[in-house]
């Protein structure tokens, strides 16, 4: 990390096991968007407009469906909203960072950019080409991503339905979703938000995820306030 | 939905994204986060994924027979049996895949 340069190819070097790790959840993502109706190149927009996984997915689910743009929108945010707590986390490395570039590197936050800024260094003792490096991470993830999903919207609907493979998407969030349960009021959110979404299901205007997200919110942090958030043995 | 109306939808996607993600690095230095947003946000992460996830998991081949859908959650149990042992992304997605293969090859046959 001497010069802007090196700094940035570490950058690239380090986010490499997150991005091949991505290369399926792109391709889905892709996919999905043409077995949902989308058109190619709207799919494609969205995915450069957005640059959000799970959110992009949620929201074609969605369109599909026929369900309303101000409920797709919220559910786009409620989906997101964890990415406010990486922005407080991240916004310390990024003090004496210009605001024009505030603000594109707020646009290439991602779950892995967060957990590698955060992990590799500490907000007091930032170093000086983390610009670079930060650079260097986001702009590899950003690449491959939407070359994944340009792969996968132009050769998804190739694949036989028989292969299931909409099951990845699951499977995914799963393996996203279960390292994150560190305490019992975690657990309680996660269990209280899946019966909810089993149960809403069938809510008007296709409410149901916002619905279950609130039920799990509500529960966690009731949880916490009756146990203290003990860590789950 | 068709024409303008997604492309205006999409973009208001764009822009809800771009600003839960600049709030806090383009905020002055001193802003404090509210303590019931702290609160919540703890727990956005434990009670969104399960929102997107249990319906698919739950429900989608009900269609096709709810044999056929218990096979997705069988393919869901041994995927996070991986995920607790392994931590990774990329073997819990093939384990729970082949489950999922093996299971309808098996019930086909």
């Amino acid at each position: 990390m001497q010069t802007p340069r090196s700094a940035y190819l570490q950058g690239l070097r380090d986010q490499a096991p997150a991005v091949i790790g991505n290369l399926p959840f792109g391709f889905i993502t892709g996919a999905a968007a043409v077995s949902a109706g989308i058109d190619p190149w709207l799919g494609m927009a969205m995915s450069i407009i957005v640059f959000a996984g799970a959110a992009q997915l949620a929201a074609m689910a969605l369109m599909a469906q026929h369900a309303p743009a101000a409920i797709i929108v919220v559910t786009v945010l409620v989906v997101n909203l964890r990415m406010m707590m990486y922005s407080a986390a991240i916004a310390p490395y990024f003090r004496r960072t210009p605001t024009l570039r505030k603000w594109l590197f707020a646009y290439v936050l991602t779950d892995n950019a967060f957990l590698l800024v955060t992990t590799k260094f500490r907000s007091d003792d930032v170093p000086k080409h983390l610009d670079a490096y930060y650079l260097g991470a986001t702009s590899i993830m950003w690449c491959v991503w939407q070359l994944t999903v340009a792969v996968g919207i132009f050769f998804g609907t190739m694949l036989p339905t028989t292969w299931s493979l909409d099951f990845a998407i699951p499977l995914i969030f799963l393996s996203l979703l279960l390292p994150a349960l560190h305490t019992k009021s975690h657990w309680a959110a996660a269990i209280a938000s899946s019966v909810a979404a089993a149960f809403c299901t069938s809510l008007p205007l296709k409410l149901g995820l916002i619905a279950a997200a609130a039920t799990g919110v509500c529960v966690g942090t009731w949880m916490e306030r009756r146990i203290g958030g003990k860590v789950a043995s | 939905m068709s024409g303008w109306a997604a492309w205006l939808t999409v973009i208001c996607c764009g822009l809800v994204t771009l600003g839960v993600r600049a709030s806090f690095i383009v905020l002055p230095a001193d802003t404090k986060m509210p303590s019931w947003l702290t609160a919540g946000l703890k727990y956005v992460g434990a009670a969104v994924l399960p929102a997107i996830i249990a319906p698919d998991i739950l429900f989608r081949d009900v269609a096709n027979g709810d044999v056929v859908n218990l096979y997705r959650i069988i393919a869901a149990v041994v995927a996070a049996a991986v995920v607790v042992k392994t931590r990774s992304v990329v073997g819990t997605m093939l384990a729970g895949m082949a489950a999922l293969w093996v299971l309808k090859w098996w019930g086909a046959g």
